[in-house]
């Protein structure tokens, strides 16, 4: 027992950002799933955790409520943003959503109560680990239900032939936009947990490198389900721990999994999880986004 | 008339592939479109599921102009079609194919499927199983579309067609790739078809199901309608068997 | 104003180098390289580690020419070639690209550390001449033509020469290129032999001119680059020159208007408005948005 608490003690940071980095993985999968590249997500968390971070600090409201209104701006920004940037495929969808990303990010340089470069200091720490993985679970849940659902077929199939789907009746922009915001609402949600589970935020979180990362995870885990994206976060997060004795080496690690995983398993590590043959063929992986 | 289009225009470029075209396709019809390769069928079709966008003219549905609304409305007004080069959604399986196809007559389970242990679609799959013992897939419901043989994908995109219920249902050569008994079992299938009351529009380049499921065909060459007419007019027509039919013969 | 309009020019070349070698590879292959950020550093340490040894720093941006190329040959080896033998779309490029630049980032780390280097002492021109009133130091005025050099090269070597004409072939169409008798392998080895030896030249000129080239150099260049791609037309290389040129007077011309920390936002509301308004850039003629 007494082992377990120190192991709890020592890596309490590491296992608050496992789940923290799985709902950023989860998503970012809604848009890969539904075929589109997307890199928008760490802006919207960090739009979460300062909109969030500022309303509890500076606003006194109630966490859980500052935290819902830093999800719901994230999300209100993602919906005119989508609406615009979804006539775009491809690369151009993702360098827009990266655009996007930067110019959040020099904003809030800009910007003087966010504390600028210096990053806003002394968030109180009101996020626990049962939040995390309690927000964990509902937020995997839904989405492994949504997948099953009319919606997820929709999304499908938007991902497997646009043009077909549209012929089908499905409102393609209109399900992609969706993807999109509710995307955006849950990376909101990770981004205001995360800003009170770490005392200090600073822009670059929220930036490029950032962005990348998150779409590794997913990517790494693999699409086909919601535990994919988990898998990815889980390795990536608990990795760079484990290899604290060899911190050095550790980003050759990362790259070296990454490109291996790319190379020999493109559907992800989510495939090692399904045995059966007719199970792997349906997975879903970068191989399916174009 | 179910469907209705005055004065048709496409261009792409310098060259019209569709020139001013007049059809007027009654409810319950099963209406032949042939002509010579680039002779402007899919891009007509292309025109009326709203793939394209017209360059003139106006398309009429069901007493409404539908002429530039987009291919999700029209198919929520009742237009389903099927695609030349097959379109399937072939990482899904076939009977998923069915489902995405009966989007525009299934409601949202989004919410339902929130429920936990709850098969929210359940008595969709059953529809969706129906609909492919119909057209003969009834054991390949768990395949992969992409795994399919070529004529199965072409049925099966026809069941997804289908499974619209759709009120004008356009075929875009579902005979290619057919072997004689397949074609057969569609010609078989096209006549049971109409028999319902399901209005059709089939191009095909096999003159027999043409000419033997079409109560009235149109011919298309260089853009334009050059007859049109019951099938045993079309085949006397002079101007048809020189563009078109003379070609055939030959072959 | 003068002395602005000299930056300008300076960054611009800087942009227009680094986009250069990051089009090249997208237009041929669809590739979006985002290991080249680690190439243009490579080059920039690559320079430094010559130097250290004595060799003279115009002979070491040659030295950074060819090592970063070879870099570029293996980088396409490892990472790129198994999945284009299988057809993959371009996101898993994209994603082995990622894992590329983090062990080459960390590999230059583990030798140079993460701050700051400089070169040694005197092995750079520090003259200063002035034209017209105007203070032009020469380490600057010789890259600037020396970038302005290769981007003809380059330009020439593409539309004159036979391997151009193979990459013109090879960007058009693979499958048509390798039926037309064409090297292909060979033709996309010269691809990031060209792009990475590029971005290898670009790092070193700018750590030349900054003196103080450092592990994540690269970073800042990558989003510019996106900027200059857009702008000027993804794939097209007169495009990636414009659209550098564009963005550095850009963003000079806006910090008469806006405050120095918002200077990036130029580059980024720039080029979004670029995708929205005409998402196939000023000289791109790709169609974008085709059905």
């Amino acid at each position: 027992m007494d082992g377990l608490q120190q192991f709890f003690d020592a890596y309490q940071t590491t296992i608050g950002f496992i789940g923290l980095n799985a709902m950023l993985a989860l998503s970012v999968w809604l848009t890969l799933y539904t075929g589109q590249l997307t890199l928008g997500n760490a802006a919207f968390a960090g739009i979460a955790a300062y909109g969030s971070a500022l309303l509890t600090m500076k606003a006194g409201y109630p966490f859980p409520l500052a935290l819902a209104c830093g999800a719901l701006l994230a999300a209100a920004v993602s919906l005119p943003l989508g609406a615009t940037v979804f006539r775009l495929r491809g690369v151009y969808l993702a360098i827009a959503t990266l655009a996007f990303g930067e110019v959040v990010r020099v904003a809030i340089l800009a910007i003087p109560i966010t504390g600028r470069g210096q990053g806003l200091v002394g968030i109180p720490p009101k996020t626990e680990l049962w939040h995390i993985f309690a927000s964990l679970l509902v937020i995997a849940y839904v989405c492994a239900r949504l997948r099953i659902s009319t919606v997820g077929r929709a999304w499908a199939a938007i991902r497997e032939d646009e043009l077909a789907a549209a012929s089908q009746g499905i409102p393609v922009r209109r399900y992609k936009l969706a993807a999109f915001v509710l995307g955006a609402l849950i990376a909101g949600w990770a981004g205001g947990l995360g800003a009170h589970f770490d005392f200090a935020i600073q822009p670059d979180e929220f930036g490029f490198a950032r962005a990348v990362q998150i779409l590794v995870f997913a990517v790494v885990g693999g699409i086909p389900n919601v535990f994919g994206p988990i898998l990815g976060a889980l390795l990536f997060t608990a990795l760079p721990a484990v290899l604290q004795p060899l911190q050095e080496y550790r980003d050759i690690f990362q790259g070296v999994i990454l490109v291996l995983v790319i190379v020999y398993l493109p559907r992800g590590l989510a495939t090692l999880l399904e045995l059966r043959r007719t199970a792997r063929l349906r997975t879903v992986g970068a191989e399916d986004v174009a | 008339m179910l469907l209705e289009t005055s004065g048709l225009t496409k261009r792409f470029g310098g060259v019209v592939a569709v020139n001013a075209i007049d059809l007027a396709i009654a409810e319950g019809q099963v209406f032949g479109l042939i002509g010579p390769n680039g002779a402007g069928k899919t891009t007509l079709i292309n025109l009326i599921s709203g793939h394209l966008r017209a360059d003139g003219g106006a398309i009429r549905f069901a007493d409404a102009d539908v002429t530039r609304l987009r291919p999700d409305q029209l198919a929520r007004r009742g237009i389903a079609r099927t695609f030349q080069s097959i379109r399937l959604f072939k990482g899904l399986t076939v009977l998923e194919n069915v489902l995405v196809g009966r989007y525009v007559r299934s409601r949202s389970d989004a919410l339902a499927s929130l429920v936990p242990f709850r098969d929210a679609a359940r008595p969709e799959r059953e529809r969706a199983r129906l609909l492919l013992e119909r057209v003969g897939l009834g054991k390949r419901a768990g395949a992969f579309a992409g795994e399919l043989a070529y004529g199965d994908q072409r049925r099966l995109e026809i069941a997804r067609a289908l499974a619209a219920e759709p009120r004008l249902l356009i075929l875009d050569e579902p005979a290619a790739g057919m072997n004689p008994t397949e074609s057969a079992a569609l010609r078989e299938m096209l006549r049971e078809l109409a028999a319902e009351g399901i209005t059709i529009v089939l191009i095909e380049h096999d003159v027999r199901l043409v000419m033997g499921a079409c109560e009235r065909v149109a011919v298309l060459n260089f853009g334009r309608k050059i007859a049109e007419g019951p099938p045993a007019e079309i085949q006397a027509d002079p101007a048809v068997r020189e563009a078109y039919l003379g070609v055939a013969d030959d072959a | 104003m003068a002395d602005q309009i000299y930056n300008a020019v300076f960054i611009g070349s800087i942009y227009a180098l680094f986009a250069l070698g990051f089009t090249l590879v997208f237009s041929v292959l669809d590739i979006l390289n985002l290991a080249h950020p680690a190439l243009f550093t490579l080059g920039a340490f690559t320079a430094l580690f010559a130097m250290q040894q004595g060799v003279p720093a115009a002979l070491a941006v040659l030295v950074a020419f060819v090592v970063c190329g070879a870099a570029g040959v293996i980088l396409d080896r490892v990472a790129f070639a198994p999945l284009r033998r299988r057809n993959a779309p371009p996101l898993s490029a994209m994603i082995s690209s990622i894992g590329v630049s983090l062990i080459l980032i960390r590999l230059i780390q583990l030798q140079y550390g993460p701050d700051l280097q400089a070169y040694p002492a005197g092995a750079l021109p520090a003259a200063v001449f002035s034209v017209g009133g105007l203070e032009l130091d020469t380490l600057r005025t010789v890259i600037i033509g020396l970038a302005i050099g290769l981007m003809l090269a380059l330009t020439y070597l593409v539309r004159s020469t036979r391997l151009g004409r193979e990459l013109r072939a090879l960007a058009e169409n693979p499958r048509a290129a390798r039926l037309l008798g064409i090297d292909v392998d060979r033709a996309i080895a010269a691809t990031f032999f060209l792009s990475a030896g590029l971005g290898g030249i670009a790092g070193a000129l700018y750590g030349f001119a900054t003196n103080s080239p450092f592990s994540q150099m690269g970073q800042s260049f990558e989003l510019k680059a996106f900027s200059v791609m857009i702008v000027g037309g993804m794939g097209s290389i007169p495009g990636a020159v414009l659209g550098a040129y564009l963005l550095s007077f850009g963003e000079i011309a806006s910090l008469t208007f806006l405050p120095s920390e918002l200077r990036d936002a130029f580059a980024f509301g720039l080029l979004f408005v670029v995708l929205l308004v005409r998402p196939r850039g000023i000289l791109g003629q790709r169609d974008v948005d085709r059905v």
